[in-house]
C-alpha cells in the first residue's frame, strides 16, 4: 500500500467517522424500539380481528375462536379464525384476505356460515380509499352491512340500483371501484380459500 | 457573526408567529392539506412532527462540533428518518387507530422540509437550550395552523369537533367538500390570504 493511499484512507475515516458512528448507535435505537413494541403492534392487530368475530359470525364469542393454518387454492399458507359459540360449537368461519383498492391495498375479513353457503359479515380491516367518497367501504350502514345476508354461490356482482338481496351489493355512489375492489376481493377470498376449510372438515 | 444570532426566547416567538411555519415559510404543506379533515389526526400529527422536531434538534445540536459542513445533509436525514421510524412505531404500538387512519402520513414526515430546515438554521449553529426553545416554538407554530384548519374543515364537514357532534345534521347541512381534499386548499387559502392582508395592513399603519 503506497503512502498515499494509507493518507486517503486516514482522510475517509476522519470525514465520516461521525455518520458511521450515528448509524450504528440509530440503528441499535431502532432495533430495541423493534423489539420493545413489536409485540405491542401485533397484539393490537389481532385484537382488533378479534373484536370483530361477533360481528361477523352472529352468537360468535371472542374467547372460543380458534386459529387454523390452511393453505388456499393459490399455494400461500393462511391463517382462518373458527368461530364459535359460547357452548365451544363451529358456527362459522372469519377469512382474511386483500385486494387493489383505488387508492391502496384494501384488507378485509368476511364471516361466513359454517357450511361454507352465505356471508355472515364483512369487515374492512385497513384502506386508503377516498375520504368522503370511497373510505364510505368501512361505513355499516352505507356498504358493510349488506354482505351479510349474501349467498357465496354465485360470486357477487356489484350494481348501481336495485340490488337483489342475495348476489348484488349496492355501489357506494361515486365510489364504484372502491365498492367493486371490495367485493371481487370477497369473491376471490371466498373462492380462495373455501376448498381447503371444507377439507378440514373431513 | 455569535452576538448576532438570536437568543432562545427570540427563536421561541419566532417560530410562534413572525416566522410561522405555514403561513409565514409555507413549509410541511403535505401534512397541512392530507391530514386535517378532523381535529384528532391534526393533532396527531402536530404532536409526532414535534416530538421529532424536538429530539432532532436536540441530537444536532449537541453534535454540531462535529458536523462535516458537505456531510451534514447526510447527518441531519439521517437523524430525522430514525425519530420518525421510532415515532411511527409508538403511534401503531399505543394509539392503533389513529396510526392506521394517519395511514402513509407518518412516515411521510421525514420530507417535511420545516424539520431540516431548523437543523441547517439553528439547532446545527446554537447550543442545546436555544435549539429547544427553537423547536418548541416551531411545534406550537406548526400545530397552531394545523388547528385552525382542522376545526374549519371538522366543523363544517362532519359538524363534529374532536369527534364530538357540534353541529346537528337537522340544521346543518354536511359539506362533503370539507372533508375531501379541496377541503384543505380552500381553508388554507383563505387563512393564507387572510394572514397577509393583516400583515400588510399593520405594515400600512406601521408606515403612517
Amino acid at each position: 500500500m503506497t503512502m498515499n493511499q494509507q493518507l486517503k484512507q486516514g482522510n475517509y475515516i476522519t470525514q465520516a467517522w461521525l455518520v458511521i458512528l450515528l448509524a450504528l448507535l440509530y440503528g441499535s435505537a431502532l432495533a430495541g424500539v423493534h423489539v420493545g413494541l413489536s409485540d405491542r403492534i401485533e397484539h393490537n392487530k389481532r385484537n382488533e380481528i378479534y373484536s370483530q368475530i361477533p360481528n361477523l359470525v352472529p352468537d360468535a364469542v371472542q374467547e372460543k375462536t380458534q386459529e387454523k393454518t390452511v393453505q388456499g387454492l393459490d399455494g400461500k399458507t393462511t391463517i382462518v379464525y373458527q368461530a364459535c359459540d359460547a357452548k365451544g360449537q363451529c358456527i362459522g368461519w372469519v377469512l382474511r384476505g386483500s385486494g387493489q383498492g383505488f387508492a391502496d391495498r384494501i384488507e378485509l375479513l368476511v364471516g361466513i356460515d359454517p357450511t361454507l353457503s352465505s356471508i355472515t359479515g364483512m369487515y374492512v380491516l385497513d384502506q386508503k380509499e377516498t375520504p368522503g367518497l370511497g373510505n364510505y367501504i368501512t361505513d355499516p350502514e352505507r356498504f358493510q352491512n349488506q354482505f351479510a345476508t349474501k349467498k357465496i354461490d354465485p360470486p357477487l356482482v356489484v350494481v348501481k340500483s336495485d340490488p337483489d338481496p342475495q348476489h348484488e351489493i349496492l355501489a357506494i355512489t361515486g365510489a364504484t371501484i372502491s365498492s367493486e375492489s371490495v367485493s371481487d376481493t370477497v369473491n376471490k377470498t371466498i373462492a380462495n380459500l373455501k376448498q381447503p376449510i371444507l377439507d378440514l372438515n373431513r | 457573526m455569535a452576538a448576532s444570532e438570536p437568543t432562545a426566547l427570540e427563536r421561541f416567538i419566532n417560530g410562534i408567529l413572525p416566522e410561522n411555519p405555514v403561513f409565514r415559510q409555507l413549509l410541511g404543506m403535505c401534512p397541512v392539506l392530507a391530514v386535517t379533515n378532523g381535529m384528532k389526526p391534526a393533532m396527531t400529527m402536530a404532536a409526532a412532527t414535534a416530538s421529532v422536531l424536538i429530539c432532532a434538534n436536540i441530537i444536532i445540536s449537541l453534535i454540531r462540533g462535529f458536523l462535516k459542513p458537505h456531510l451534514r445533509i447526510l447527518v441531519f436525514t439521517l437523524t430525522i428518518a430514525t425519530f420518525v421510524t421510532i415515532t411511527d412505531r409508538f403511534l401503531a404500538a399505543y394509539v392503533y387507530t389513529m396510526s392506521k387512519q394517519l395511514g402513509p402520513y407518518v412516515p411521510l414526515i421525514i420530507v417535511n422540509c420545516l424539520i431540516i430546515s431548523r437543523c441547517e438554521i439553528c439547532a446545527s449553529k446554537q447550543r442545546v437550550s436555544v435549539a429547544i426553545a427553537d423547536a418548541v416554538g416551531m411545534s406550537i407554530g406548526y400545530a397552531l395552523p394545523l388547528a385552525c384548519i382542522a376545526t374549519v374543515r371538522e366543523l363544517l364537514g362532519s359538524g363534529t369537533w374532536f369527534g364530538c357532534p357540534v353541529l346537528a345534521e337537522s340544521w346543518w347541512p354536511r359539506w362533503g367538500i370539507m372533508v375531501l381534499p379541496p377541503g384543505g386548499f380552500l381553508v388554507l387559502g383563505i387563512l393564507l390570504a387572510t394572514s397577509e392582508w393583516y400583515t400588510h395592513r399593520r405594515a400600512a399603519r406601521a408606515g403612517m
